[in-house]
């Protein structure tokens, strides 16, 4: 093969992978595991309660 | 120090502690440096006639120490605070977290000292010897076997981003530094080596390593922090995880290759620096989506800035981050750089990026953190809080408005020619007229450092008080 060719279907395939990427990124089976994923950083503030105050009150972290 | 209990007792916070505590000290020494210099070029008396105190000898230990001592401590500590929480599991490898700690403390003093005594490989960010740097390395490697190990060993079924981005930073600084510090000692007992690399190519991997130090130390890693402190401190989940991912993959493919625009009209081949230059256009984009994943976090708590300062250190490094990330590009175009390389525009750019994203974001996380590391509620004092924002904007702004102002300036007096072909200024010309710039960079600087020494107060009676005893507050 061409090194030519080579370096065009090198960048086709580097295109299906991003293109393939956003895909499943914004796929909507995945929205509920990402949506968990994100508000994950919230879930271990239950036993330092007693030194985070109100932080409890979660304004926008839905659980 | 007072405390020894911890919150949650099967975290390792003392390494924490550790590195957040000598995050302010090296930012404090580090930036003095900085203003030492600045003052320099405008009262050259300042170096004293010694050598040691010259600043050919101390703007690398500048760099040296505000990119290495105070970022990579915050840095690494707070990616032991994160990979922690987000992983809930202890630290990997018992005390191989203190060997990371005091490995990384003595390879900053071997700069300190070796620096000011002309031990330099002349390697920008990379001027530390052949001994330093096999220290550098073994350290380095510890710290990917504590980070990855305890990602390996965590409790949660997925890697949170925050994770993925110092991952790809500590990784990546470990490729960098091994390749571009190859060298070949004069002597086993030589301070002095040789790069295996010479001439064009020597300058290629010395900029696809300076470039990627901005990329994966100066940006990948501090991503990690935003993707952390700036969710927790508004209390929201970030704006879009599915952006973090597109915009993660698509960072870290692109940064590899922006290192020509350093090179543009050199020995470098032409082809090469086109590739520099498309590829730092295109980075335009996944840049700017991790900047809009940080900043519509707040979306719809848009209120909070008003009485939370420490959001608004957060918020205002994403600010500073996007305008260095459209500067960035716009001065790797061929033609824009042909008016900014060499120029004072360039140490603008560089300081919004250092003073206005790094600085500010491990700022904002550092007051996030020494309340819960210290076993407080809150920082002794938020209105101190709120001046040391102000003190680090007024700073920040005056460093890079004078810089711009002097670099385009410099830039266009350079390039002037007369009817005959002649050079309109000689270099001495434009170097008098930059001397008042000077003077406002130095002011700069000076402000945004004593910023820091309002932090290191701050810091100081909250780590002191009382455990528990300070009150949360808000500003009115």
């Amino acid at each position: 093969m061409e090194f030519a060719t080579f370096r065009g279907l090198y960048t086709l395939f580097l295109i299906i992978i991003f293109v393939a990427l956003i895909a499943w990124a914004y796929s909507k089976e995945h929205k509920k595991t990402f949506d968990n994923i994100a508000n994950s950083i919230f879930d271990e503030d239950q036993d330092s309660i007693k030194y985070a105050g109100e932080q409890s009150r979660h304004t926008g972290a839905k659980k | 120090m007072t405390s020894a209990t911890t919150i949650q007792p099967d975290y390792n916070y003392k390494v924490v502690r550790q590195f957040t505590l000598t995050t302010i000290f090296w930012g404090i020494i580090g930036m003095s440096i900085g203003v030492l210099i600045a003052a320099q070029l405008i009262w050259p008396v300042l170096n004293f006639d010694t050598p040691w105190l010259t600043y050919s000898r101390l703007r690398p230990l500048h760099t040296n120490a505000v990119i290495f001592a105070f970022g990579t401590s915050a840095l690494m500590g707070t990616s032991f605070y994160v990979v922690q929480r987000t992983c809930q599991t202890r630290l990997f490898g018992g005390n191989l977290a203190s060997v990371v700690f005091w490995g990384w403390q003595l390879v900053i003093l071997s700069a300190v000292i070796s620096l000011p005594l002309g031990y330099t490989s002349s390697k920008e960010y990379a001027e530390l010897e052949w001994p330093i740097d096999l220290l550098i390395t073994a350290v380095w490697v510890v710290y990917a076997v504590v980070f990855f190990g305890t990602l390996a060993t965590r409790k949660t079924s997925h890697i949170y981003v925050a994770n993925w981005f110092y991952g790809a930073f500590i990784l990546t600084i470990a490729v960098l530094h091994i390749v571009n510090s190859m060298a070949i000692p004069v002597s086993m007992g030589s301070m002095k080596s040789y790069s295996i690399y010479s001439g064009a190519i020597d300058a290629m991997v010395q900029w696809w390593y300076g470039h990627n130090a901005v990329g994966f130390l100066l940006t990948a890693g501090f991503l990690g922090m935003m993707y952390y402190f700036v969710p927790k401190q508004a209390n929201r989940p970030i704006y879009s995880y599915r952006l973090s991912i597109v915009h993660f993959w698509a960072l870290i493919a692109v940064y590899i290759w922006v290192g020509p625009h350093h090179l543009m009209y050199t020995a470098l081949p032409d082809w090469v620096q086109s590739l520099g230059m498309l590829m730092s256009l295109i980075l335009f984009a996944p840049s700017w989506g991790g900047m809009i994943n940080g900043i519509m976090t707040l979306s719809g708590a848009w209120h909070k800035l008003r009485t939370d300062p420490i959001l608004r250190f957060l918020v205002v490094s994403l600010s500073f981050y996007g305008m260095s990330t459209f500067e960035g590009p716009m001065m790797a175009i061929k033609t824009v750089n042909a008016i900014s390389h060499y120029t004072d525009w360039t140490i603008g750019h560089v300081h919004s990026g250092a003073l206005g994203w790094v600085a500010m974001i491990t700022i904002g996380a550092t007051y996030h953190l020494v309340p819960k590391l210290f076993n407080q509620k809150a920082m002794y004092s938020i209105p101190m809080i709120n001046l040391h924002f102000w003190l680090a904007t007024i700073g920040t702004i005056l460093y890079i408005v004078a810089m711009w102002i002097s670099g385009v300036m410099q830039g266009l007096m350079w390039r002037a020619v007369n009817d005959d072909g002649t050079l309109t200024y000689t270099f001495v010309e434009s170097l008098e007229k930059s001397y008042p710039f000077y003077t406002i960079r130095f002011v700069g600087g000076l402000i945004f450092l004593t910023g820091m020494l309002v932090m290191a107060y701050n810091t100081y009676r909250t780590v002191t008080a009382k455990d528990g005893s300070i009150q949360p507050q808000e500003l009115d």
